[in-house]
């Protein structure tokens, strides 16, 4: 069964100065796959996303949204083609009520709607995200599970084709992690094309079909949950040379 | 549109014209008191237009303004009258676009002095044409238009910047503005093109700014650089604008009628510390009232209505 690229990820490099971030980094995300990218503190795994969302430029390699290339494109170019994002530190629009914050991701990018059409829908998407209660709040009162479902909501606004979740299990509590978990897995099975960043490993297992395990902006393992967390190397990275 | 929003341009409507009835009841001191008003409304309003979203302090509406009177003393001679006013608002826009191509991408502090030094630069360019090319330090600008007239061509502009900006605030242009103001990085990836954005309002307001400086033109009679361009315009319409409020369409016009009231009063009394208080004026608004009196009234009646609903 050969099923169709979403993305594709090409020998990609990033260099901040002195320091090579990511290091010819290659994987493939395939339709309705969720994609996990995990890797020690501080090994490239937010960089990748930036490069992916157009954040920031790579200094070598190429990234392919299905044949469209788009990593010589700015982000809105790339918002555009259909890729969404969270953020690691949660950006909500302070000023604008949490409708208005999730109607911003379906006015100008994959999707473009306005006037009623837009509101509807940008309700559904919050109701989608269990925030259906708190349509006309002011920002200020959101707590931070609920600022990261007002993101996640603004993100699949745009009906992406890919959606990048950083770390957007991070920070919650455990009866908010399973909520979280419940709510990326539903995501999950609509058949939604997904690359998440995350360190906690029961989401990694329970939602992944694939990882790719990075140390030092390099790739050092890519397969599935169960392979990947048993390799050797990927041990070592995380835990150091005396548990591999 | 909503019910409230009829109601809105009905009372816009009957206030204006109310206001048009003014030249046939004052004259003199308050007509020209009422020119100032106008005046600095148009160009407060639309400059909050785009700072009020953006954020980005703009020193440039001298330069616009100048521009635009200049225009007219050159053409007044061989070009109808209205034309000059449309060529004005054209030449306010074209520097606008050429100047918001070159600095938007500025940000912050790097913008704020970009747009003053703007102004000079357009000033000592306007000396240098006077003086090599046609050996006169000024222009002199004589029509037969009177003061009335100016107060009509500035309530008509004053309807128009009202207009756009409450087609703005409605489009999608308006809520991209918003966004933008709020996190770039956010609206760039819901693929918000900023810099088309910024620049389109940076246009609008250098346009409505040329405008009135054709205007206000015919008033001056004698025109020189130092006048038409005169920094001190360029922060009187920020003054006035965050006095009010930028927030809100019409909350520059809360900040324009106190401010140009008083500034007569100051101005009489004390001619040669206008820049110094100038420069308090600017202090004190900005520390005491960062959101404007609308913004202070705001959050006054959203605290009111807050200990209502607990007590």
């Amino acid at each position: 069964m050969a099923e169709s690229t979403a993305l594709d990820v090409q020998g990609v490099s990033k260099r901040f100065g002195g320091l090579l971030a990511v290091d010819d980094l290659s994987f493939a995300v395939r339709e309705n796959e969720v994609l996990g990218l995990i890797g020690p503190n501080g090994s490239g795994k937010t960089t990748v996303m930036n490069l992916i969302s157009g954040l920031l430029k790579p200094n070598g390699g190429e990234i392919f949204l299905g044949d469209r290339k788009i990593s010589d494109r700015p982000a809105r170019i790339i918002a555009r083609a259909g890729v969404a994002r969270t953020f690691q530190l949660v950006r909500i629009l302070p000023s604008l009520t949490v409708l208005e914050n999730v109607i911003a991701g379906a006015v100008f990018g994959h999707k473009r709607l306005w006037g009623r059409a837009v509101r509807q829908f940008a309700l559904r998407q919050l109701e989608r995200v269990g925030m259906g209660h708190a349509v006309d709040a002011p920002t200020a009162s959101l707590t931070y599970i609920d600022e990261k479902r007002v993101e996640l909501a603004r993100a699949l606004a745009s009906d992406p084709r890919i959606l990048l979740l950083d770390e957007w299990l991070a920070g919650l509590n455990p009866t908010e992690l399973q909520i979280g978990i419940d709510l990326i897995s539903s995501l999950r099975e609509e058949g939604r094309t997904i690359i998440l960043v995350e360190h906690v490993m029961d989401a990694i297992r329970s939602l992944c079909d694939r990882c790719v395990v990075m140390n030092s902006g390099a790739k050092i393992a890519e397969g599935t949950p169960e392979q990947t967390l048993a390799d050797r190397e990927v041990i070592r990275a995380y835990l150091g040379d005396e548990h591999a | 549109m909503t019910r409230r929003e009829t109601v809105s341009v009905a009372m816009v409507a009957v206030a204006l014209a109310i206001l048009a009835c003014l030249p046939f009841l004052v004259d003199g001191y308050l007509l020209s008191l009422a020119v100032g008003i106008a005046m600095y409304t148009v160009l407060a309003t639309s400059w909050a237009l785009f700072s009020g979203p953006t954020h980005y302090i703009s020193l440039a509406t001298a330069a616009f303004y100048g521009l635009g009177a200049y225009v007219v003393a050159a053409g007044v001679d061989v070009i109808p009258y209205a034309v000059l006013l449309g060529l004005a608002g054209i030449a306010g826009g074209v520097v606008a676009a050429l100047v918001g191509l070159a600095t938007l991408r500025l940000s912050g502090v790097y913008f704020v002095i970009f747009t003053l030094g703007l102004a000079e630069l357009v000033r000592q360019i306007v000396t240098w044409v006077q003086n090599n090319l046609t050996g006169s330090r000024g222009m002199y600008v004589l029509t037969e238009i009177t003061e009335r007239m100016i107060f009509w061509e500035l309530l008509a502009l004053a309807a128009a910047v009202y207009l756009i900006g409450w087609l703005v605030t409605r489009s999608r242009l308006g809520f991209a503005l918003r966004i933008i103001g709020n996190d770039e990085v956010v609206a760039a990836h819901v693929g918000i093109n900023s810099a088309a954005s910024k620049l389109a309002l940076f246009v609008i307001s250098g346009t409505f700014a040329g405008t009135v400086g054709a205007v206000m033109a015919p008033r001056f009679t004698y025109i020189e650089p130092s006048i038409a361009f005169s920094p001190e315009l360029s922060f009187q319409v920020v003054i006035m604008a965050l006095l009010g409020g930028v927030h809100r369409l019409w909350g520059p016009l809360v900040g324009v009628i106190p401010f140009t009231i008083l500034w007569e009063v100051i101005a009489g009394r004390f001619p040669t510390q206008t820049v110094l208080l100038l420069g308090i004026a600017f202090l004190l608004i900005v520390y005491l009232i960062p959101n404007g009196v609308v913004g202070r009234i705001e959050s006054a009646i959203k605290l009111a209505g807050r200990s209502v609903k607990h007590g």
